[in-house]
Order: structure tokens, then sequence, then C-alpha cells
């Protein structure tokens, strides 16, 4: 298993009682399956995420990853199978109390989605514009200090067109954290980001999470960061979880296709230029 | 045998193909007209529950009427000037010139001003919402929304739709006024007419009928271009390809709309005034 990833967080290690892991299950999947047109996404997918955890779904690009965190919000609502959050099901729900359920999430999107026409400061205020009554002295002062969290002070009245991909993530991720949500969502956090920027976002991720002591998702195929903020990996294939375990049992898995996408990941992320076509991979 | 079967077996034959077709289109057609229905059932409610954040209506006001001011202006000046024009060739065969502030007026009001000003609104205006809509969609800014607890509908559509609803009517109304100076304009200098007379016979013509008639219509019109403009921005798929389908199909939409129900609401008006 010498080519498998091995965690480099600089934070504790997983394992420890960094942060208070439960079994009390937050979101469960029962044989949820979803289709669009003819392209079956999920199918029989089943899931249990617990109170306090870092989960990190694995899986290759298509694999339905996203669509399972767009299910937990209530974003898009599965063709069968059951979605329960904190022992409710919201599978049926109407918009209007979704919202209700949703205000227990703060989501991390792909591309951050911030709002073109706001500054900074607006986006994060946004959340808190909308579901308190705070003044604005006080939306000022939590506005800052989730900046501040996320090493962005001097950023505010910046528009979003003039922030680099890295600095979005991080306004993304002050806006999903600014209501105190019980669980993050993290839709592909290191995507489209050079390696250090990366491993910036990794630590944040951790360091939110030992501050706010939350329960997150973080869905990726980027294993380097899967290996970094986890607690278990869930591995998204063919529609299914096909195995979900903790860090240390994903790198001695029997399973194969885990084995393959770990040692794909490993190789193409140890490969600091493009092979040329026809030239062998190296174990 | 394999072939006879499998020729058997295929839906090929021109005529079934043309039915699967236009099964399919009509049903494309209804999932479009009962997508907007709900929408718009969406829209009144949020609008009557409120609260409306006032702050963003006057924002799309200031999108609506203002910044379309200078299109209408333009538009309404030679449309009155066009029919101006046109009407006196007409009326002069019969020795009645004298008669053009009474038809240039009257085509205005009733018809020319609200339906002219509703297509040439309509299709600044309307692809401009679907386009920013459209890619608030694409970029997830509107599962953003979503995901924050907070309704795109009372966010984003109601201070739209309600910004066209209330200033299609008033800027039909500067629309009609514009177009009647351009028919003064050219009363006076091209067909040497009085031009208080031109102005009496105006005031003379129109009544407050059909200043409801003209006005009346343009509450729909801009109720629908803005929800149609709205829905197809919601409905936005496939990047900045799918916007540009979204902005066209918007403006093409608006427009036939605008003019479909100019002749319902017309029965209706002449019924009711």
């Amino acid at each position: 298993m010498t080519d498998l990833p091995i965690a480099d967080r600089r934070a504790e290690p997983r394992g420890t009682d960094r942060r208070r892991t439960t079994r009390e299950p937050f979101v469960e999947f029962q044989n949820v399956a979803k289709a669009y047109g003819p392209k079956q996404v999920l199918r029989d997918a089943n899931l249990t995420v617990y109170r306090g955890e870092v989960l990190v779904i694995l899986g290759g690009s298509g694999s339905g990853k996203s669509v399972t965190l767009r299910h937990m919000l209530g974003l898009e609502a599965p063709d069968s199978g059951r979605i329960i959050v904190e022992e409710e099901d919201i599978t049926d729900l109407p918009e209007q109390e979704l919202y209700r359920v949703r205000k227990k999430f703060g989501m991390l999107f792909q591309s951050a989605a911030l709002f073109d026409s706001m500054s900074v400061f607006e986006n994060i205020a946004f959340p808190l514009r909308e579901h308190t009554e705070m003044s604005e002295e006080e939306i000022a002062r939590a506005v800052r200090e989730k900046l501040e969290l996320v090493n962005l002070h001097h950023a505010e009245q910046l528009m979003p067109v003039s922030l680099s991909g890295g600095m979005r993530k991080r306004v993304g991720l002050a806006r999903a954290i600014v209501l105190d949500p019980k669980m993050i969502l993290y839709d592909e956090p290191t995507t489209g980001l050079d390696p250090i920027t990366g491993q910036v976002i990794n630590e944040l991720i951790i360091d939110l999470q030992s501050k706010l002591n939350v329960t997150s998702v973080v869905v990726t195929h980027d294993i380097h960061s899967a290996f970094s903020v986890g607690d278990r990996i869930a591995f998204l294939n063919h529609g299914t979880f096909e195995w979900i375990g903790t860090m240390d049992q994903a790198r001695v898995s029997d399973d194969s296709d885990l084995r393959a996408f770990l040692k794909a990941s490993a190789v193409t992320a140890a490969q600091p230029e493009m092979k040329r076509p026809g030239e062998a991979v190296s174990d | 045998m394999s072939s006879i079967t499998s020729n058997l077996a295929a839906p090929t034959s021109p005529f079934r193909s043309f039915l699967q077709r236009t099964g399919e289109r009509t049903e494309r057609a209804l999932f479009y007209v009962g997508g907007i229905s709900d929408l718009a059932v969406q829209t009144v409610r949020e609008a009557v529950r409120g609260p409306i954040e006032s702050r963003l209506v006057i924002a799309q006001f200031e999108q609506v009427g203002v910044r379309s001011l200078s299109i209408v202006v333009i538009t309404s000046l030679f449309i009155g000037m066009v029919l101006a024009l046109q009407t006196a060739y007409s009326l002069e065969a019969f020795g009645v010139k004298m008669f053009i502030g009474k038809v240039v007026s009257l085509s205005l009001v009733r018809e020319l001003g609200p339906v002219l000003m509703s297509l040439m609104v309509g299709g600044r205006v309307g692809a401009g919402i679907a386009a920013e809509i459209g890619t608030m969609k694409v970029t997830e800014q509107i599962d953003a929304l979503r995901a924050m607890a907070t309704s795109p509908v009372r966010k984003l559509v109601v201070p739209k739709v309600l910004a066209t609803t209330i200033m299609f009517p008033v800027m039909t109304v500067v629309s009609i006024f514009i177009g009647i100076l351009g028919g003064w304009l050219i009363a006076v200098a091209n067909l040497h007419l009085p031009g208080n007379f031109y102005m009496r016979s105006v005031v003379e013509t129109v009544h407050y009928n059909d200043l409801a008639s003209g006005l009346g219509k343009t509450f729909f019109f801009g109720f629908a271009v803005g929800l149609i403009a709205c829905y197809n921005g919601l409905r936005t798929s496939g990047g900045a390809d799918g916007v540009g389908r979204a902005t066209t199909v918007t403006v093409v939409m608006g427009a036939i709309t605008v003019l479909i129900l100019d002749f319902f609401l017309t029965k209706l008006f002449l019924l009711a005034f």
C-alpha cells in the first residue's frame, strides 16, 4: 500500500478525540435513487452521517457526489427512498418547510456561488439580514469575525469578480458558517485550486471543524484533501456507496474499485507533468 | 427473417414519427405553460404574504422604467411622426386632413402606444431579466439562495414582476404623450395645420374609456413579460449557451404573448368599456 495516500494533515491526526464524534445519526440516506432522464445517478444509496464527524464522499466525476449533497439540503428530491435529517423525514417536505431544515446547514458550493452584485461583506451579511434581527453593528461584527476565521479580514469591500479562486472559496465558506450551522457541506472545496491554496482550504476545514464543532460532509475526488480532512470515507461508485469506513480502513481496504480509485488518484497526484501518450504508469 | 421482424418492430413510419414528435412538442408546451402558471401562483402568493422588499422593487423600477426611457421616447416620437404622415396621406384623398389629430391620438392611446411600448420595453427588459437570473442559475447562485433558506421567488421574481407590472402602464403614458407630440410636429411642420387645433382635437377625441382600455392592457402585458423572463431564467441550464437560449426564448415568447393577449384583452375591454 505504499502508493496509497498518507494523511499529511498538519493538525492532530484523526482517531483522537480532537472533536466530539458520536454515533448519533445526523443525516441518513435510506435506499435513495435518483435519475436524470436515462442516467441513473443514485441507485439504492444508503449512508449515515454521524454528528460531529467529517465524512468524505469520494468518487469519480459524474458519480453523483454533488447530487448527494443537494439531496441532503433538499435542493433535489429523490425518485425513491427516504432522507432523514435529525430524525425528521425531509423527503416529501414542501419548499417552505425545507427552508426551516436548510437553516441547519451551511454549504460551500463548488464555484463558491457568491452573489456577483454584492461585495464580500454583503455576501456574508446576506444570511444574517435574511434570518436574524441583528442590528447593522452586530452584523458588521459577525461578518468581520467570520472573515477573520477564513483569514480574509482585508477583503470585505472587494467585489467577487476581483477575488482569486481560493479567496472566493474562503468567502463562500465564511458565508456558509455565518449562521453557525450544525452541519457544513463542502462541494469540491479544493477543485480548481493550486496545491498550496488547496492545502490552505484543507487546513481551514480542519480548523473550523475544531473551532465550531460541527458535522461536515466533504465531497471531493482529491484524495489528498480527503485524507487530510476526513474521519470516514464513503466511496460512491455506480450510484451506490460501495464502501464506507475509516481512513485507516480505507488504506488497507480490499475493495477493488476503491483501491483502483485511490491508486489512480495517488499516481496522478504524484506526476508533476503529463505522461506522454502510450507511456506506462509505473507502480 | 430477423430483418423482417426488426422492420416490423421499428416505429419509423413517417406518420408515426410525426405523431411522436407532435406529442413530444405538445407535452413540452404543456409543461412550459404549467411551469409558468405555477410560478405565477407562487409569485402572487409571495407578494400577498410579504414582506415585499421596497429597496429591491425600487431598484427594479429604475431598471425597467428609467433605463428604458430613451428607447421609449425615441421609438414613440418616430411612431407618432410616421403615423401622422401615413394618416395625412390617406385622409388627404378625402379632403379631411384636419382629422389627423383624432386618428393619431386614438390609434396611439388604444393600440399602438400600449402594444409597441410593451414589445420594445418587453424585449429589452425581458432579455435583461432572463440573462441575469439565467446567469445566477448556471453559476449556482440560485441554489445558494435556496440553500440559505431564501426563496428565489420572493427575492428575485416578486420585485421584477411587480416592477414590470407597474412600470409598463407608466411607460405607456410616456409613450402615448411622446407619440402625440410626434404627430403634432408633423401636423405643424409638414402639413401646416395650426398646433392648437391639433391639440384640441386630441383632447376632444380621447375619452377616459380609451385610456382605461389602452393602459389596462399594459398591466397584463407587464405581468406576463416579467413572469416569462423570470421563468426562462430560472429554468436555464447549460452554461453560457443556455443563458443565450433563455434570453432568445424570452424575447420571442414575450412578443408573441403580448400580441395574443392584446387580441383577447381588446375584445374584453370593448365589451367592458
